[in-house]
């Protein structure tokens, strides 16, 4: 690892694509992400990149099929109501089988709410947001180095997948700084996608013709299109689940499930209520797609309350509920509209439910 | 060990700036530190806030309702972070410009004329630093040689503020010390 640093998330995320290899950067402004953008207009030009700012994130969303599409790795970030315009396109990625990664630091919404921390895209980002039947790998970092292991692992698993990989921080994760190390490569990382010679269009003189294209009229090849994308989504379901498990050994009172920074704010609250004698666990989903529900349902057979502690009015919820298949009743904790719960909150909303 | 201090007042004052020096200060010393920013629509001259967590234990919430140090650069902070200090904690005002009384009994305070004191060490845009300075001599939460030395490096390429800024330090410490000391 290379010294520790101490860096803003947002910076943080935009060097780490750049340790990845990507050289192609494509973004329209929005708080609270600018940082990557403001980062990456400096680095860019000074690693030989191309850094370009759209006209908007729809344009964006276009600019990334081009590239992808030419054996770029690349790579843009947006926040929540700019995603909503990039969701278009990420359907036509994920249908193309184009490998980005878009990074989303989640503001409060719906519509343009305003600029504080949320994590209410959950099922704009796990459940489609654009149309069709795709999937985007989804991963939550927790902290400033979570998020640039993750951009590591987004890369690579974009090009592995050849798909729309999604790394979903929330605003806090964005703007605070905390110290972080980078890898070092003894082999910098090609900026073209390995493999793309066998797909990517990059010129046919002197072989066959290469196509990457999303409308499938005739009924059988779209449905071979669809079964071929299920086949890797399934994969990537059996491959692909990542999650953090504290305390969960033995029977508990409460098993929590949440994830990014308000996984770490339940973190301190767990403390709390493991001090009034509470034996109490938590499951972080790392990767939100896939969602880790044989983790979370095994560790609910031994819990007698499951709580999701979320910024938002009760998404992952779902998720969680359909994980422990009835073995413990599950509960929602959240706040949004831009407000974080503090320890003291989580701990008292819990215990109510426990005496309640 | 965990201390955790919220540095307020107006956007301008370098409340970002002392938080930030705190923290690289805090991570030389091999601390776990979050450095954490007020995003709101903030404008110059608005209010503006950041907290810092620097423990020896990986930093849990990044969150700090009840601080166990406030720094108060104006009356607007004072308002909002005086009630907030944990009790037993310290609650540090720039009486320069801070004129509310904090009439709480449960948390040690202690009056710093920062922008005068840096009036008259040459510049008064070093109150920041005074702040800082009297922050780590009333806490101690990290040591006052690698702060000065990081200062030192941060500012190594503008070698007039280095000796302005140190100065600023030090004085700060030395009358957030000798308030300790001496209990008043």
């Amino acid at each position: 690892m290379g010294e520790r640093l101490l860096m803003k998330g947002n910076e943080a995320i935009g060097e780490a694509a750049i340790l990845a290899g990507c050289r192609a950067y494509f973004c329209y402004p929005i708080t609270p992400q600018t940082e990557v953008a403001e980062y990456l207009a400096r680095r860019m030009p000074e690693v030989g990149g191309v850094f370009l700012q759209g006209e908007s994130e729809v344009a964006v969303g276009y600019m990334l099929f081009g590239a992808a599409a030419g054996g770029s790795k690349v790579f843009t970030t947006s926040s929540s109501p700019g995603v909503s315009l990039l969701a278009e396109a990420m359907s036509y990625l994920a249908a193309a089988e184009l490998p980005v990664v878009i990074g989303n630091v989640m503001r409060n919404g719906p519509g343009l709410g305003g600029i504080l921390p949320a994590q209410a895209d959950y099922f704009q980002a796990t459940k489609g947001g654009g149309h069709g039947d795709y999937r985007c790998l989804v991963l939550a970092p927790a902290s400033v180095q979570e998020a640039v292991d993750m951009m590591l692992l987004a890369f690579a698993k974009a090009e592995e997948y050849r798909v729309p990989v999604l790394l979903l921080a929330d605003g806090m994760i964005g703007q605070m700084m905390e110290p972080v190390e980078f890898p070092v490569f003894a082999e910098p990382p090609s900026r073209y996608t390995s493999g793309h010679e066998e797909w990517a269009t990059t010129g046919a003189r002197g072989r066959g013709q290469h196509l990457v294209k999303t409308l499938f009229l005739n009924p059988d090849a779209a449905w071979a299109h669809n079964l071929k994308l299920k086949a890797k989504y399934d994969r990537i379901e059996a491959n692909e689940v990542r999650y953090e498990a504290v305390d969960t050994q033995g029977e508990m009172d409460v098993l929590i499930v949440s994830f990014g920074t308000m996984a770490r704010v339940c973190r301190t609250a767990m403390e709390t209520l493991q001090d009034k004698g509470l034996k109490v666990g938590m499951i972080r989903p790392i990767s939100l797609y896939p969602f880790p529900a044989q983790a979370i349902r095994e560790a609910a057979s031994r819990s007698r309350l499951v709580v999701s502690v979320e910024l938002s009015m009760g998404q992952m919820v779902e998720d969680v509920d359909r994980a422990v298949q009835g073995k413990a009743p599950v509960r929602w904790y959240g706040k949004a509209g831009g407000l974080v719960p503090v320890p003291d909150d989580v701990s008292a909303a819990i215990l109510g439910m426990v005496e309640g | 060990m965990q201390h955790e201090v919220v540095f307020a007042g107006f956007g301008g004052q370098g409340i970002m700036l002392a938080g930030q020096i705190l923290a690289y200060s805090a991570m030389e010393e091999g601390f776990n530190v979050v450095w954490l920013p007020s995003y709101g629509p903030e404008m110059r001259g608005g209010t503006a806030n950041c907290s810092v967590v620097i423990s020896d234990r990986p930093v849990a919430s990044p969150i700090v309702p009840r601080p166990g140090t406030a720094v108060v650069m104006n009356n607007p902070s004072m308002e909002r972070f005086g009630p907030a200090v944990k009790p037993g904690g310290c609650l540090l005002v720039n009486s320069s410009l801070v004129n509310l009384k904090c009439d709480r009994s449960d948390v040690k305070t202690i009056l710093i004329p920062a922008n005068q004191m840096a009036i008259d060490l040459g510049s008064g845009k070093a109150a920041n630093m005074i702040v800082l300075g009297a922050y780590v001599g009333a806490t101690g939460a990290v040591s006052f040689d690698v702060l000065t030395s990081f200062v030192r490096k941060k500012f190594a390429s503008k070698p007039q503020f280095v000796e302005l800024n140190v100065k600023a330090l030090t004085a700060g410490r030395d009358l957030a010390a000798a308030a300790v000391r001496g209990g008043n």
